[in-house]
């Protein structure tokens, strides 16, 4: 179908863009690349009455090189992540992460506040940048604040951002040299959405090992005892799946069917093996 | 309406368009570019790619006014493209379409894996080829077409980029 009838403005900054959202009389909503917001407007899933273009502003497409972090703004894409033209602050994690999340075209133009703003719960980079220990920096009319990956996402679609917020950048911290990443996606098709999704992080010399699985039917799921498993360097296949089994039991309240279990099992062995190797 | 104006096919063109307007539409109903073709409409099937700013982009997931003092490339505008002429060239002679529907998008999505250097394999060539579906071929023709053409722009341009 066609998107329904909206208004449009692209403002000059980022200050501006808040006023707009703070102040539309209409239902307004922010459109970055509009990867998953025209999508969802073509299928009439959603009507806003105002777009607010920011995917040009130059303050959320800077990429900051720090001694311990980069800042990646929120309108840097996919595709730029993919080629390494973003200073990759995860030791090649992300580049192997954004080759993997749908297709070209649609990275050439998603971005990556847009997939933390949406929090698509199958999406790759809530639950990546939540095992990165990333920080997703917002930017509202009373100012800035900036609050754990992990933490942001509440549930399926939902986060923390207030209505007269905007995603402004990803403050992701720099990965030792010998630090290892595990990543499993678990899709019947390229380019398509997880059925499961698994990302494990450890760096010995930061004293850091992180599990995290995304497509758990809500926010990104850390497995705490997998984790300190892995920080642990245990390899033995068989207390390696107790553990992630007795993390996914206590996660009772994603309801996982019998497939889904064992689907979310295989992801996270694989990934934690792709570490521990 | 909006007034935008964007380069198309290497020609300025300005126009007032309502902000719900796609690029895809916008092409096919204002431009009369009709090479650009519209299936699912919501970034699945892959058959409105066309490039913007010189990159593959869905038409349909991108709206007239957003592409305000943009470049649009689309399949009418490849006529003298090597690329272009060397998997045309190669799609005919491997029977790599059947109704054509799917085929412009095809080839500029080929056209952007042979440049990016990602036509290198069978593999690769399926992979990079999972956004744009074909529903006549079994998809087997239009790789080997991608991969000869690829092999074809690497003999004469090794270190093209």
């Amino acid at each position: 179908m066609k998107a329904p009838a909206v208004d449009y403005v692209r403002p000059h900054s980022l200050a501006e863009a808040v006023n707009l959202l703070t102040h539309a009389s209409l239902e307004a909503r922010v459109i970055a690349g509009g990867q998953s917001l025209l999508a969802l407007m073509n299928l009439r899933v959603a009507s806003p009455g105002l777009l607010i273009d920011i995917a040009r502003l130059p303050e959320l497409l800077s990429v900051a090189d720090h001694a311990d972090a980069v800042t990646l703004g929120a309108c840097v894409t996919h595709a730029a992540i993919e080629d390494g033209r973003a200073a990759d602050p995860s030791q090649g994690l992300m580049p192997r992460v954004a080759s993997t999340l749908a297709y070209r075209a649609i990275r050439t133009r998603g971005t990556i506040g847009g997939s933390l703003a949406l929090s698509d719960p199958a999406a790759e980079w809530p639950a990546v940048l939540a095992a990165l220990d990333a920080e997703v920096v917002l930017y509202g009319s009373s100012g800035r604040r900036s609050l754990k990956c992990a933490e942001f996402a509440t549930g399926i679609f939902q986060t923390r951002l207030a209505h007269n917020e905007i995603v402004e950048s990803a403050r992701v911290p720099k990965l030792s040299a010998d630090a290892r990443c595990g990543y499993v996606k678990l899709a019947r098709k390229s380019g398509e959405f997880a059925s499961a999704l698994a990302v494990a992080v450890t760096d010995p010399r930061r004293g850091y090992s992180r599990v995290v699985l995304g497509a758990a039917n809500g926010a990104p799921l850390v497995l705490a005892d997998t984790s300190r498993l892995v920080a642990e360097g245990r390899r033995d296949p068989d207390a390696l799946r107790g553990i992630i089994g007795g993390d996914l039991n206590r996660a009772a309240d994603r309801h996982f069917d019998e497939f889904q279990r064992s689907l979310h099992m295989v992801a996270a062995m694989r990934a934690v093996q792709q570490v521990l190797a | 309406m909006t007034a935008i104006r964007l380069r198309v096919n290497d020609a300025t063109v300005a126009d007032d368009v309502p902000p719900r307007l796609s690029l895809a539409d916008f092409l096919r109903e204002r431009r009369n570019l009709t090479g650009t073709h519209l299936g699912c409409e919501h970034g699945v099937c892959g058959a409105c790619t066309v490039l913007v700013d010189g990159e593959p982009a869905r038409s349909c997931l991108m709206l007239a006014v957003a592409c305000d003092e943009r470049a649009v490339e689309t399949i009418e505008g490849f006529a003298r493209d090597p690329v272009i002429a060397a998997l045309r060239r190669n799609f005919h002679q491997y029977h790599a379409l059947q109704c054509g529907y799917c085929t412009p998008a095809m080839l500029i999505t080929a056209r952007d894996l042979i440049l990016r250097k990602r036509a290198g394999s069978e593999r690769e060539i399926r992979a990079g080829l999972a956004g744009n579906i074909c529903r006549c071929t079994g998809y087997t023709n239009i790789v080997t077409a991608i991969a000869e053409a690829a092999r074809e722009i690497g003999k004469e341009a090794p270190n093209a980029q």
